[in-house]
């Protein structure tokens, strides 16, 4: 079941192009990655998923229906431009936001008062937002987002402006509202959050889709046959089958390469010919990182 | 709907809690009651009776010069250089010398005072003068006592308006003040509140909240709900500032009243040749001074109901058509010092319609008067301006309809302008661009 399914998008300003056909379907309960150098098109489809634009052609359904206005306060948005009424006081806004998200007073009084126990932030209540600094108002910001327990959780860029230790307290929490079953939405360019918290991915360049799908399986299509070992010895005369790499020297006459196999060669075949040869300290298979694939992706589509 | 009032009560209490919005709303009352309860104090304080002592030589006029409120005539009988010596002596104020052959040489009166004569009492002595030699003189040419005596007319004008309703004593003199005030309220009010929305809506687009709310709100109804909640601002502060005025005027004029002369209805005629600008004339018989009396006596002449419905609707309508327009102006821009460039072309028409605004009031039923009061981009100011003098209904309500379309049309063109301004960051804006967010689908 996809909570949202992106159905031939595209959206035209004045002179460019923001989304050209795009289609992707993104699964209840996962986090999903929204890829995409800077001017992609992501802010674009992100707009159109909150309803802040609507798209020229295509259609976007929520949890199987056309999303519409009821969808809104199922929707937590925390947009890569971080803001708050400066003057205005935390909780007040707090209260404010929630309400605006279809909570009643009440509601979003307790909800609230569960959070700044959580983050440990209760004095804040009546500080003006002015008065906090920009982690602790990105942690407001936060907040607000989520306040309302949506199903579908749309972050861009979270972790920017947090310092290490509030980040891995954001990841938890986001982790947490997963295991909840809320599906949450990441758009970034920092890998090594892709790689660490997301289950599916989809990249935007140029503003197609160039690639979506599972994370894992992505990587099994971008990997190349490529194996790295670590070992003592000679290896000049493998055979032609293996295709070596640039040596590497390591501490104590260790060395690392890598070796691209033929279509036809197991890894098992690999191993044999190594273990006559030389001494092994380590194998594997190269898994490429979404850095990779997230350059090899963008710099294969032709410059328009 | 339920959105629309969130934002509104936010818009309404972030600004009602301000320290500002209080220092403002307690102030002004304050300040403008005490500056009008100064002015008339000091006027009250300065009115004393001045005796004059009057030395007539020719025997003419023994009975022409008659006491008033504020002056009293003793008459002396004695040679001028002894009076005086006297006067010196005594404590009257002035002494009026007529020299025996004032017929003849009508220029030898003299006026002694230990300080100089105000001009008031100058010419009062004056007219009473040239009139009984004007008396002598017409009827040595053969003119009777009787026939004067006929001739004599006492003119003495009253404004009267003539409507449907039948004839209404008006007052001019307080319906130009009334109109005045309100022409200068509604103009500052559209300046004021206008430019609240703007900076407010500057500021969201600045602090990059907008993003979030527009995810929970139409732009439309964030831009609607800020409208509206700053005109209740707005109409909060009015409404406070006439309680506020009523109640510190109701207690001025009761420490005052006790102070005050009688004779309201001479009064009135006094204040309006003051009001018109015109010193007031003097005339034997005498005539109080008593302002607050006064105020109030032209102020019921006026239709106060219809004047205050109006003047709620003709803010309301001004505000709301210029606010929109305004507001499209913080949505396109970046920062507050950008909005210059995009001010003149709004603030041109508020500001004009101030100026033709002291025309009107010369001529409150002329050409210009007509259609500046007609058209929605003037008629919020003009029209207030006119409504005291009396308004024809269907013009009132040709301007009233004119100007629910002026601000509907106004707030559909900013929303184009806003939905798409809202979410444009760093990029300067010219007309032209606008030009394509209006049509833009």
């Amino acid at each position: 079941m996809n909570i949202i399914e992106v159905r031939n998008v595209t959206k035209e300003y004045a002179n460019h192009v923001a989304l050209d056909n795009v289609s992707l379907s993104i699964p209840k309960g996962c986090i999903f990655g929204l890829l995409g150098p800077n001017g992609a098109g992501k802010t674009s489809l992100i707009r159109i998923i909150n309803q802040i634009t609507g798209p020229d052609k295509g259609e976007i359904l929520f949890d199987g229906r056309h999303l519409d206005q009821s969808h809104i306060s199922r929707i937590g948005y925390l947009p890569e431009e971080r803001g708050l009424y400066k003057k205005m006081k935390v909780g007040e806004q707090l209260l404010y936001l929630a309400q605006l998200k279809g909570l009643s007073q009440k509601q979003a009084m307790e909800k609230l008062k569960s959070w700044f126990v959580k983050f440990d932030i209760k004095t804040w209540w009546d500080k003006s937002v002015s008065d906090l600094s920009k982690g602790m108002q990105q942690k407001v910001q936060f907040v607000s987002t989520v306040l309302h327990e949506p199903d579908l959780i749309i972050l861009d860029e979270p972790f920017s402006g947090f310092d290490p230790i509030n980040a891995n307290l954001i990841r938890d929490e986001i982790l947490e509202l997963k295991k909840k079953g809320s599906t949450i939405i990441f758009s970034t360019h920092r890998m090594e959050t892709v790689e660490e918290l997301c289950d599916n991915i989809a990249l935007i360049h140029k503003a197609k889709k160039v690639l979506d799908g599972p994370k894992l399986l992505i990587k099994e299509q971008f990997k190349t046959h490529t194996y790295f070992v670590e070992y003592r010895g000679n290896l000049d005369d493998l055979g032609q089958l293996y295709e070596l790499g640039q040596e590497k020297n390591l501490e104590n006459d260790y060395k690392r390469i890598n070796i691209h196999l033929a279509k036809h060669v197991s890894p098992n075949e690999l191993l044999f010919g190594l273990l006559q040869r030389v001494e092994i300290r380590s194998f594997g298979e190269n898994i490429p990182s979404m850095s990779d694939i997230f350059m090899r992706s963008v710099n294969e589509v032709p410059e328009s | 709907m339920r959105n629309i009032l969130l934002v509104i009560r936010r818009e309404y209490l972030v600004r009602v809690k301000k320290k500002s919005f209080l220092i403002m709303t307690l102030l002004a009352p304050v300040l403008f009651v005490g500056f009008y309860a100064t002015v008339i104090w000091v006027a009250i304080e300065s009115v004393d009776t001045k005796t004059v002592q009057v030395l007539d030589e020719s025997g003419l006029f023994s009975k022409e010069f008659k006491d008033t409120e504020t002056l009293k005539f003793i008459y002396i009988d004695s040679s001028i250089d002894s009076a005086k010596t006297g006067f010196k002596k005594s404590d009257a104020n002035a002494l009026v010398y007529i020299p025996g052959d004032i017929i003849r040489d009508p220029k030898g009166v003299r006026i002694y005072a230990e300080k100089n004569v105000s001009m008031d009492l100058k010419s009062q002595i004056e007219k009473v003068i040239e009139k009984q030699i004007e008396d002598i003189k017409l009827s040595e040419a053969g003119i009777t006592h009787k026939i004067l005596e006929d001739s004599r007319v006492n003119v003495s004008s009253e404004t009267i308006s003539l409507s449907e309703e039948g004839e209404k004593t008006s007052s001019s003199g307080a319906a130009t003040v009334i109109g005045g005030i309100c022409a200068f309220l509604i103009y500052m009010s559209v300046f004021i509140y206008g430019t609240q929305v703007m900076r407010g809506i500057t500021e969201e687009k600045t602090s990059r909240i907008v993003e979030v709310i527009i995810s929970s709100v139409k732009p439309f109804q964030l831009m609607l709900g800020k409208i509206i909640g700053v005109a209740l601002v707005g109409l909060t502060q009015f409404v406070l500032w006439i309680l506020l005025s009523t109640a510190l005027t109701s207690a001025a004029s009761a420490v005052l009243s006790s102070k005050m002369p009688e004779n309201p209805a001479q009064m009135a005629q006094e204040m309006q040749s003051i009001q018109k600008g015109m010193p007031a004339q003097g005339m034997p018989g005498g005539n109080v001074e008593n302002p607050v009396a006064e105020v109030l006596g032209a102020v019921n002449s006026l239709n106060i109901p219809l004047i205050v419905g109006c003047f709620l609707f003709y803010y309301l309508g001004g505000y709301l058509l210029y606010s929109a327009l305004f507001g499209a102006i913080g949505a396109a821009v970046d920062n507050d010092a950008d909005t210059q460039q995009f001010m003149l072309p709004i603030t041109l028409p508020i500001i004009f319609s101030f100026v033709f605004a002291q025309l009107v009031l010369r001529d409150p039923d002329g050409t210009l008067a007509f259609w500046t009061s007609i058209i929605p981009f003037t008629s919020p100011i003009i029209m207030m301006v006119r409504i005291p003098f009396g308004v024809p209904a269907w013009e009132i309500a040709l301007s009233m309809a004119l100007l629910v379309l002026g601000f509907m049309g106004t707030t559909w063109l900013a929303a184009r302008i806003y939905r798409v301004g809202i979410l444009m960051y760093g990029k300067k804006v010219t007309y032209k661009e606008l030009a394509k967010w209006i049509f833009y689908k």
